[in-house]
């Protein structure tokens, strides 16, 4: 069950970034890590995919407008 | 295609581009390169004139997208009163629509009048009537009430008589032995010979068997919580179920439901058991859908700036004074919302620094905003 709403269809993919990929990405965007929008440490998702606070997940959503669209969320409680 | 996707991927790397030829975009291209058969001249000038435009076309810096968005967004939603009154309902199932639900999704409402949900089925199941009119039967809510052939209400015994209507179960799917631990759960007094049911108040007086009768009529039997009625449509060769009201987690815990297209028009539900992204992805498509019912068309981006609003916070939070604006980090652009004493006098009790960063404070005291061009500045070097 629990991994079973990563494959529902309103569920975007989410990704946990390493630490080399977080400060890449923090540099590609020039963004502090508080500017990114949260995501709560008990979200579902949150927890089915093991990320804990602080972690930054990359969420590839799929969009009307771009076909595919990439955006980042900080774990915060 | 796959082919001419990737040329055209390598044209547009050439231009040092990627970054604004989204996925979508390429598609395009690579869709008109093989319908007008161009050759990779014409490619590379295609790249470069989309490329020159997509330029122009973009929001430029400094832009009040959050205005042009809510001015997109209410100015279809003032053609809609007078119209909304009109439609009553979809089929069976009544479902809120045009603005008052509007009015539900951007205002984040925990409990929303018309909750209902689709809930669709694995492949293996889509066609099979009987297995999907038995979840139906699961999911929807019956009471005593729906399957009782003789109801008796014996004043001289004191006791409630029920005779069972076994074709009536059978015809609901429901199962016989679980309806008894039911009611043998529910009563203490009761004895069952089969499927005729007698039950005893707990004093043998007549308002306590009147008050009993009532119970029994309306012990629940079957169905998921928060759940009522159940509507079973044929949607192009696929059974679906039609609910009112709706309980996501639950369902999708069942078998044979479809874990990826089931889904619910209740927000709140949807980010509880799915997460803030779907939830996001659901106001989207709740917006959406509200605005095309009603023959309205507003751009995506629009709807997706509300949507992104709403849930940068982790959790939905409403447009207004319960949500955004009443948490907006200057004073003065509260207090000019609504509420404007109760924000002042807290502000002075605590002492709160108004920092004028935003636009609302900068008309206020009279000066310039940092809004188009008034949000660049001047920064100089020190000579030394």
């Amino acid at each position: 069950m629990k991994k079973d709403i990563l494959k529902h269809e309103l569920v975007p993919d989410h990704v946990i970034l390493s630490e080399s990929e977080v400060s890449k990405v923090l540099k590609k965007i020039e963004a502090h890590p508080e500017q990114l929008p949260k995501i709560k440490t008990d979200d579902p998702v949150v927890k089915s995919i093991g990320a804990e606070e602080g972690d930054i997940l990359e969420i590839t959503r799929k969009s009307a407008t771009a076909g595919k669209f990439v955006t980042y969320r900080r774990v915060h409680d | 295609m796959q082919e001419t996707i990737e040329k055209v991927t390598k044209v547009v790397k050439k231009k040092r581009a990627q970054k604004i030829f989204t996925e979508q975009l390429i598609y395009e291209i690579a869709e008109t390169v093989e319908k007008r058969d161009l050759d990779d001249k014409e490619l590379d000038e295609l790249v470069k004139k989309v490329k020159k435009s997509y330029d122009r076309a973009k929001v430029e810096d400094g832009e009040a997208v959050g205005t042009v968005a809510a001015q997109s967004v209410g100015e279809p939603g003032t053609q809609m009163t007078m119209r909304t009154f009109h439609y009553a309902g979809v089929a069976e199932l009544n479902v809120t629509l045009g603005l008052p639900r509007l009015i539900e999704i951007v205002d984040a409402r925990k409990k929303i009048s018309t909750p209902t949900m689709a809930i669709y089925f694995e492949e293996e199941f889509r066609g099979d009537e009987e297995f999907v009119r038995t979840i139906a039967n699961q999911i929807g809510k019956s009471t005593m009430n729906d399957i009782v052939q003789d109801f008796h209400v014996n004043y001289a015994e004191m006791n409630v008589v029920v005779e069972l209507d076994m074709p009536k179960i059978e015809d609901k799917r429901l199962d016989f032995e679980d309806i008894i631990n039911r009611v043998e759960k529910a009563f203490k007094k009761v004895k069952i010979d089969n499927n005729v049911l007698s039950f005893e108040p707990a004093k043998p007086s007549i308002r306590e068997l009147r008050l009993l009768a009532d119970k029994v009529r309306d012990l629940q039997i079957s169905g998921v919580k928060n759940i009522g009625k159940v509507v079973i449509r044929k949607e192009e060769d696929e059974w679906v179920i039609h609910t009112e009201g709706s309980n996501l987690g639950a369902v999708l815990k069942m078998e044979g439901v479809d874990k990826v297209r089931t889904t619910t028009n209740d927000i709140h539900e949807v980010e509880k058991v799915l997460g803030i992204e779907a939830g996001r992805n659901a106001i989207i498509h709740e917006a959406q859908r509200t605005m095309d019912e009603q023959g309205l068309t507003v751009d995506v981006r629009h709807i997706m700036l509300v949507a992104d609003m709403m849930s940068a916070d982790g959790s939905i939070k409403s447009i207004g004074r319960h949500g955004i604006s009443g948490e907006k980090a200057s004073v003065l652009a509260r207090a000019s919302f609504e509420e404007t004493g109760k924000h002042l006098l807290r502000a002075s009790i605590r002492g709160e620094i108004d920092h004028l960063t935003g636009i609302i404070e900068n008309i206020i005291i009279g000066q310039p905003i940092p809004l188009g061009t008034g949000s660049v500045g001047v920064l100089m070097k020190q000579k030394k």
